[in-house]
């Protein structure tokens, strides 16, 4: 089997590609989504926690 | 030996927890993936010959629809578990396993659109199965949308959770939706099929990549379920003390 062969699926490469394609996509996109997600609420958590050790800050 | 369940029923105990067990089910759905696909890809050639090589759908369709009805049979579970024991953190993990259970019923969908086109002829069409997946996917985003439109989050989980427990009624009608007794009499596409029918290396490699996703979900539910663990419990002195939050 030729990658060229491989890729046309016996014609159906559109259809077969499209389908593991959008799979893939959303898969691995909800890890990075998520793991940006975790960084952003940890950059927050930082600020907060600074914030409040400054002299003179009313807890 | 006793284990005490309600001791990790506290989000500062479950949290660290979830933490070391991520990386446990992400290699192992990595793993899975890579060997489901392999398998899929090259050591079926000799069965799904050029006019057949479309059915490699199946290998992410059938998993991804598996995936949206079992993730919401545990949503539904965990929101019975929050509406009756009244624990915090049942309702995250039933607000950290929704999105995956959505993207699972779209993908599904979507998926099944390009079966469909090959095998079929037509990209819809209003079949039993179809139509109850496409409800399946309303109630996730319902689900989703009564959560975020409560402000007071103890009223959003206990609101979302009833709903998500009527919508369980949906599961089954989705899982028998394929009982037409004869295929001249109603307009099912989907007909009744068994695991005999399957060639053992399409089958195998449908089931290794259907645990695959399922190991996915775990790992994805978790790291979710971090999230939103710290972002409710702010204000506590165990999140402030936390490692990774700086001093």
């Amino acid at each position: 089997m030729s990658f060229a062969e491989f890729i046309s699926m016996g014609g159906y490469g559109l259809y077969v590609w499209s389908s593991f394609g959008m799979t893939a996509l959303l898969m691995i996109g909800e890890v990075v989504i998520l793991r940006r997600q975790r960084r952003t609420i940890i950059q927050r958590l930082c600020r907060m926690s600074r914030i409040e050790k400054r002299p003179g800050a009313t807890p | 030996m006793a284990i005490n369940w309600f001791k990790y029923a506290s989000p500062a105990t479950f949290y660290p927890l979830a933490g070391r067990m991520i990386p446990w089910f992400a290699w192992l759905a990595i793993i899975l993936t890579l060997f489901g696909l392999y398998w899929g890809f090259f050591e079926t050639p000799s069965i799904l010959t050029d006019q057949k090589q479309y059915y490699r759908i199946i290998f992410v369709h059938v998993p991804a629809a598996w995936m949206s009805m079992w993730l919401y049979v545990v949503l539904a579970g965990w929101a019975i578990i929050g509406l009756v024991f009244n624990t915090r953190l049942s309702y995250m993990m039933a607000a950290a396993v929704a999105p995956t259970g959505a993207m699972f019923t779209f993908l599904s969908l979507w998926t099944g659109a390009f079966w469909g086109k090959t095998s079929w002829g037509t990209w819809w069409d209003w079949d039993p199965r179809m139509t109850s997946e496409l409800i399946l996917l309303f109630l996730y985003v319902g689900y989703m949308a009564l959560h975020s439109a409560i402000d007071d989050t103890r009223r959003a989980d206990r609101a979302s959770a009833l709903l998500a427990v009527v919508g369980v009624v949906l599961v089954p009608v989705i899982f028998w939706s394929i009982n037409c007794p004869d295929p001249n009499q109603c307009a099912a596409l989907h007909q009744q099929s068994s695991f005999k029918g399957v060639e053992s290396n399409i089958l195998l490699a449908m089931l290794v990549l259907s645990i695959a996703f399922w190991m996915y979900s775990f790992a994805v539910a978790f790291m979710r379920v971090r999230n939103i663990i710290l972002e409710r419990e702010r204000n506590t002195q165990w999140v402030r003390e936390l490692p990774e939050v700086c001093e």
